[in-house]
């Protein structure tokens, strides 16, 4: 067996002591402010903290620093943990370790229903985390009755959810072609991208990621049972249908809320909770956790590649992590494949 | 005790079980046997209450299904379905959530818990595998730890669909003997078994399923000898006696 499979499918968390744990949360926190501190300090334009501090408030570098770099990097530590912990849900309630909210179609969801609420009503903006979680709860329950109904292998349910995706991402298009100024920087928003936003447009997801990421770790056991397998659990007395759809609300919740303000990123969902499992296990009450911290550090870390590599060009972070994101899809489905575990 | 009363369940309106009556006592073993598509499966999901019956009515000591809250229900009814995920995790903590019916609001586990399920983890003999990843365990090895997950649920009734299949003769026995060893500590063990020989070896009664109908409930040698087996799976059973114990083998008719 290759370290790819004996990394991502055959590590328990009780093969790795405490302080290896604790070790591995202390490093990834420190990665993590690490990153968040990179990424206040290094922009496209050469503005240093010095500046800032020594030019005074009505500065323009102390205004890059407060109204661009600061929300900026609270949007990727948001989206980030709200993506990565959304998708290691998903993959606990479709017991697929391939499906996270952008390949089966969840941010699509999201996506088309923000992009209809614009068209509709461009002012509603306060609105647009309800309006992208209603749009991905549709399309995580979509998906979850066809996995209920037809009994699909999980590679099924993941072809499944790319088709709806297609469908899905078709719908935005359209509702952009026939409504042309309805989203502004829409490009962006299609590839996912957080250049641009601003605290006031941050602050209602913010309490909705918040308390989405608290209650995710709170049910984290009754995902654990879930991941059992719908049988088992239910002979464990869990109410495993009144579960499921709590816990594809609260990914509904997560991800329709990245969505709102980040667009449609890609791949956080799926990079960050393998790479996590791999650290910590299978066990929701740690991988939660390390999925918000780790996707929330991937996410900062990205956007800080897509504002530098090509400076004073940006790049949306979204063509990073698909950049990223792509080749570790394949390789997971190689890996799957040949091992056999999955389907 | 288990008292089915005159059950019917059909799938897309094809009769499945039809008018099934059987009584389940405490401190026995029994292995619900039949050929394929008898509804032994049916009956076990029905047992266990994951599916709900069409017409008829169960009861659990004296108490009617219906009126148990899923944990209570949980607390007094285990059952391992034949398929299920593999998850990451270590065997501990797979047998730490046989628990769950028991935890509080908070799910933690309490001294009490992890005393269970460090006895479980003895019982079962899966006490070396503890902190083994369950992905890593041959077939023998995780059903052991299953089987240790049902001890640690602590409940007077135990349900198994196919416990032995895909499993090596000697995990089959080890299988066996854990079970036959939880019904002598006095609960009750029900299995869908397809291997005849070992549910005639082992168990203290065979529900033998015909078409969807309960063609019997009794001790192993009345039907081996009665002849009935032989009509219902179309083979002639022939009775062995090794080491004081008898055993069957099997002739096609």
């Amino acid at each position: 067996m290759n370290i790819w499979q004996r990394s991502y499918t055959r590590k328990s968390s009780d093969e790795y002591g405490r302080g290896e744990i604790i070790r591995f949360f202390a490093g990834l926190s420190l990665l993590f402010l690490l990153s968040l501190v990179l990424a206040v300090l290094f922009g496209s334009t050469s503005t240093g903290i010095r500046e800032a501090l020594t030019e005074g408030k009505g500065s323009a570098a102390y205004r890059i620093f407060l109204y661009v770099r600061l929300p900026r990097a609270f949007a990727a530590v948001l989206a980030g943990s709200a993506l990565a912990v959304s998708g290691a849900i998903i993959q606990a309630v479709l017991n697929n370790a391939m499906a996270a909210p952008n390949i089966i179609g969840v941010n699509s969801g999201a996506g088309l229903a923000v992009t209809l609420l614009v068209a509709v009503n461009p002012a509603a903006v306060s609105y647009l985390p309800y309006a992208a979680f209603f749009g991905a709860l549709a399309a995580c329950l979509c998906i979850y009755a066809i996995a209920a109904r037809t009994g699909a292998s999980r590679m099924t349910i993941t072809l499944v959810g790319i088709t709806i995706s297609s469908i899905l991402t078709a719908g935005i298009n359209t509702v952009k072609t026939v409504f042309p100024d309805s989203l502004y920087n829409s490009n962006a928003f299609l590839v996912g991208g957080i250049s641009g936003v601003s605290m006031a447009r941050l602050s209602p997801a913010c309490w909705l990621i918040g308390l989405g990421l608290v209650c995710a770790w709170l049910v984290a056991k009754d995902t654990d049972v879930l991941n059992l397998g719908e049988e088992t659990a239910g002979s464990l007395g869990m109410n495993v249908k009144a579960t499921r759809f709590l816990l594809l609300l609260l990914a509904s919740v997560l991800a329709g809320s990245a969505v709102s303000f980040a667009g449609l990123l890609g791949f956080v969902g799926l990079l960050a909770p393998h790479i996590c499992r791999r650290f910590v296990g299978g066990t929701h009450r740690r991988l939660i956790p390390a999925c918000a911290l780790g996707g929330a550090t991937l996410v900062l870390l990205c956007d800080l590649a897509a504002r530098l590599l090509f400076a004073p060009y940006e790049l949306p972070v979204g063509i990073i992590l698909s950049l990223v994101g792509g080749p570790f899809f394949l390789m997971l489905i190689l890996v799957q494949r040949k091992s056999r575990l999955y389907d | 005790m288990i008292e089915v009363k005159d059950v019917s369940f059909s799938y897309d309106k094809e009769p499945v079980l039809k008018n099934v009556s059987l009584a389940l006592a405490p401190g026995k073993f029994y292995a619900v046997v039949g050929s394929n598509g008898s509804g032994k499966t049916t009956l076990i999901r029905l047992l266990s209450r994951l599916s709900l019956p069409d017409s008829g009515q169960l009861f659990l000591d004296g108490k009617s299904y219906a009126e148990f809250e899923r944990r209570d229900f949980a607390r007094q009814l285990a059952m391992l379905p034949q398929s299920r995920p593999v998850p990451a995790i270590s065997v501990r903590e797979l047998v730490s959530h046989g628990r769950f019916p028991h935890l509080p609001m908070s799910r933690k586990l309490l001294a009490e818990d992890r005393r269970v399920v460090e006895r479980a983890l003895l019982e079962a003999g899966a006490e070396s595998l503890a902190r083994r990843s369950v992905k890593e365990l041959s077939g023998g090895e995780r059903q052991r730890a299953y089987l240790a997950m049902l001890l640690a649920q602590d409940t007077p009734y135990v349900l198994l669909d196919e416990p032995t299949t895909y499993l090596d003769v000697s995990a089959q026995f080890t299988v066996m003997d854990m079970l036959q060893k939880m019904s002598r500590s006095g609960k009750c063990v029900a299995a869908v078994l397809h291997d005849l020989s070992l549910a005639l070896q082992y168990c203290d009664e065979l529900i033998l399923m015909e078409k969807g109908e309960l063609r019997a409930a009794a001790p192993p040698k009345a039907l081996a000898d009665g002849g009935l087996l032989d009509r219902v799976f179309h083979i002639r059973c022939v009775p062995l006696e090794y080491e004081g114990k008898t055993e069957y083998v099997f002739h096609k008719k």
